[in-house]
């Protein structure tokens, strides 16, 4: 009975050093010593930061490994980032927020750590650093931004006797709205198999992103169900979606699935979409890029790398969104997967003016989209309901593109959602 | 040890006056040990059942926003907005709808199911497991998989079902069918589960039903629904009850079902818990999400409440 009293105590008293030492060794991990962390990134879509830049950040940075995380679309990222938010843990350590719902964020900008440095001053074009900025605070270091032509397939073109080649698809396309929809209808007309754009919802972004004050005011107030514009939009949209539309919703398995089958000859091209149709749809070899957007041009998406407070290695966090940001990884990610760097200093790397993509027929979208960017006359003001208002029209699109309700009872809904949002 | 011993005897016929120390233990261990006993499951509850459903009520009488935190007082202001959105009313008439299409069909199959486990089948223990195969694939991978087989243009069943000649169902656009595509993923999960249940409450019966029926000439069928199924009920209350509480909070495969997760362009599958989701945690509105779930408790409790009565009339009925 004494041995084992004896043994068991011993056995005891060596369990519990074992722990006291053990929970004195795992106490603060300063990010000045060399101690190795594993930083979580959190993007989504397609960002463009390969395995390849990852790891030449652990080159430069030995004691840092970046583990990322890719959401499948922005949505996904949004809910995900309020929900952890609001439960105060879960965030990754860099986390990626798109443009739209960064307004919203912004009224926590206290969870967030400031970004500025003494390099960051004038880093980004003016407009991109000031939508994520709260009193001086920067929240968010911006990525790309998304400036949109039209990205084609040649063969149906061809098909439909109009000119396959990016020039003449330029001069085609050379107008406003109207000018799309009435060239869309003669394809159409011409019964090619293929539908002329993807869906009403991803066409109607391309509008809403031209003007200054679609759904809100610069002080916030919504005027998206009495703004004339809005319903305008909403309605040429679908009177020209009843002919030219593939009836896909934007980011669904059967959009997936469409693009992999080339199921429409036209699309909104934003620069971040081109890693989207080279990954969705590798089999297909006829998609070229128009340096021509209705309207002149447009802006639609972009994003920032925020950090969390709640992340455990807010500084180390830090540097490496700044240094993903920097316009030469910026430029790496627009060769791999074309988001369009948001750095003055990138515009001027012959690595991005001599850019080519393979995929898309070594269209030269450097250059394309350096002058689709200069296109751009019009910073749209998205205040905190903008998410939530273009969910309730994109909604309202879906229903009269899956046929369940006419234009105008479609569009009472939405007029009804949008107000029970506040 | 010597104890001293209190008791004193006075006069011939003892009359303790004070019991020794032991033996009050003893008094008190009789009398509040199975208290004790019992209340790590109140404390349990108390903690996760109990405060959450008053806290939820706290927040539901606030302006509360999801992260900025708690508001002004807004008494139930929450609850008269919400009672007046159409967007409630379609998610409790999809709720309701899921519920039915889920519960009777998998009743049924799972009763079935276990009456043929039932039988005597080689490898018995194989089959009985390879039913509850189902049940362990994570609900989230199901709600994904199915959701794109349910795909309207480019989906598995629509595919198939072209090559038989029906025309291409509107998996995604039309509430019933998109309602059915959620009840099969429900079922897909829920019935080998239920028919598991449902053996072991038909291997509590005792054989010998059986065998005077078969004397007395009843058929394979007839002695199931007259003995198995009566004999089956107080199971399926068991059943009955535990799927409507959980039919009734669904969230994983609606939420799965599309790329967007708040039930449909035109709410077709928005059940209860993903309106909830939808006002707390993309409109950040926490106080009106919590008025959703106190009104979703109270849907369910007054169910809960009807089944209990009819199961009751059911019983007593069956008693005499």
């Amino acid at each position: 009975m004494n041995r084992f009293r004896r043994a068991s105590s011993i056995l005891g008293a060596t369990i519990a050093a074992t722990l006291v030492i053990a929970g004195c060794a795992s106490g603060s991990t300063s990010t000045t010593d060399n101690t190795p962390i594993t930083l979580t990134l959190a993007t989504f879509n397609k960002f463009g930061y390969s395995d390849a830049m990852l790891a030449q950040y652990h080159t430069l940075h030995p004691n840092v490994t970046v583990v990322q995380n890719i959401a499948a679309t922005s949505q996904a990222a949004q809910d995900n980032m309020f929900t952890k938010l609001a439960a105060g843990s879960g965030l990754g350590d860099v986390e990626a927020v798109e443009v739209d719902w960064m307004p919203k964020l912004k009224q926590y900008s206290n969870l967030f750590v400031d970004l500025t440095t003494s390099d960051t001053k004038s880093r980004w074009l003016d407009w991109k650093s000031a939508s994520a900025t709260v009193n001086g605070k920067l929240i968010g270091a911006g990525t790309d931004i998304g400036p949109e032509a039209i990205c084609y397939r040649s063969e149906p073109f061809v098909k439909a006797g109009l000119a396959g080649d990016p020039a003449g698809v330029a001069t085609l396309l050379t107008g406003d709205w109207n000018n799309y929809y009435s060239v869309g209808q003669q394809f159409a007309a011409k019964k090619t198999g293929v539908a002329w754009f993807d869906s009403a919802g991803a066409t109607f972004q391309g509008l809403a992103n031209q003007y200054q004050n679609f759904f809100e005011q610069n002080d916030g107030t919504v005027i998206a169900t009495t703004n004339p514009d809005v319903k305008a939009a909403f309605t040429s949209v679908l009177n020209a979606s009843a002919t030219s539309s593939a009836h896909l919703q934007e980011w669904s398995t059967d959009w997936n699935a469409g693009m992999a089958n080339g199921a429409w000859a036209t699309m909104l091209c934003p620069s971040w979409m081109l890693g989207v149709i080279s990954g969705n749809g590798p089999k297909i070899t006829d998609w070229k890029i128009a340096n021509v957007f209705p309207n002149g041009g447009g802006n639609w998406g972009g994003s920032y790398l925020t950090v969390p407070t709640q992340g455990k290695h807010t500084a180390a966090a830090k540097e490496l969104a700044l240094w993903l940001t920097a316009p030469e990884q910026q430029i790496a990610a627009f060769v791999t997967t074309g988001n369009y760097p948001s750095q003055v200093k990138a515009y001027t790397d012959p690595a991005l003016t001599g850019a080519m993509n393979p995929y898309f027929n070594n269209a030269p979208i450097g250059q394309i989209f350096a002058a689709r960017a200069q296109a751009v006359k019009v910073t749209p003001y998205k205040g905190v309901k903008y998410a939530a208002i273009m969910q309730a029209v994109q909604d309202g699109l879906t229903r009269v593109e899956s046929k369940k309700q006419t234009i105008d009872a479609s569009w009472a809904q939405v007029v009804s959602d949008i107000k029970a949002l506040s | 040890m010597i104890r001293r011993a209190v008791v004193r005897w006075s006069g011939k016929e003892g009359t303790p006056r004070r019991l020794q120390v032991s033996q009050q233990l003893g008094r008190l261990d009789v009398k509040f040990s199975p208290y004790l006993f019992v209340s790590p499951f109140f404390v349990l509850f108390a903690l996760v059942g109990l405060f959450p459903l008053v806290y939820t009520g706290w927040v539901s009488v606030h302006d509360w926003d999801l992260i900025g935190g708690e508001g002004n007082w807004v008494g139930i202001s929450n609850f008269v907005f919400i009672l007046q959105q159409r967007q409630f009313w379609i998610a409790l008439r999809n709720t309701l709808s899921i519920f039915l299409l889920s519960a009777i069909p998998q009743l049924i199959v799972a009763i079935a199911i276990a009456a043929v486990l039932d039988t005597n089948l080689r490898n018995k223990t194989f089959w009985r497991m390879s039913v509850l195969l189902p049940f362990i694939v994570m609900p989230v991978a199901v709600a994904l998989i199915f959701g794109s087989m349910f795909g309207e243009r480019y989906g598995l069943v629509n595919t198939t079902l072209a090559q038989i000649g029906i025309g291409p169902i509107l998996w995604h656009t039309d509430p019933l069918a998109s309602q059915v595509a959620i009840a099969t993923m429900v079922n897909f999960r829920w019935t080998g589960y239920n028919a598991l249940i449902l053996l072991a409450g038909m291997q509590a019966i005792p054989r010998d039903l059986y065998e005077s029926a078969a004397i007395d000439g009843a058929g394979r069928l007839r002695r199931f629904f007259s003995i198995t199924i009566p004999q089956l009920r107080p199971t399926m209350i068991f059943v009955i009850i535990t799927a409507t509480i959980g039919g009734l909070q669904i969230f994983d495969e609606p939420r799965l079902y599309d790329q967007i997760g708040l039930g449909g362009a035109d709410q077709q599958w928005m059940t209860m818990t993903i309106y909830l989701y939808k006002l707390g945690w993309t409109q950040l509105n926490f106080g009106r999400a919590a008025s959703v779930a106190w009104l979703l408790f109270l849907v369910i409790v007054v169910i809960g409440l009807a089944n209990l009565a009819i199961t009751r009339r059911i019983a007593s009925s069956e008693s005499t």
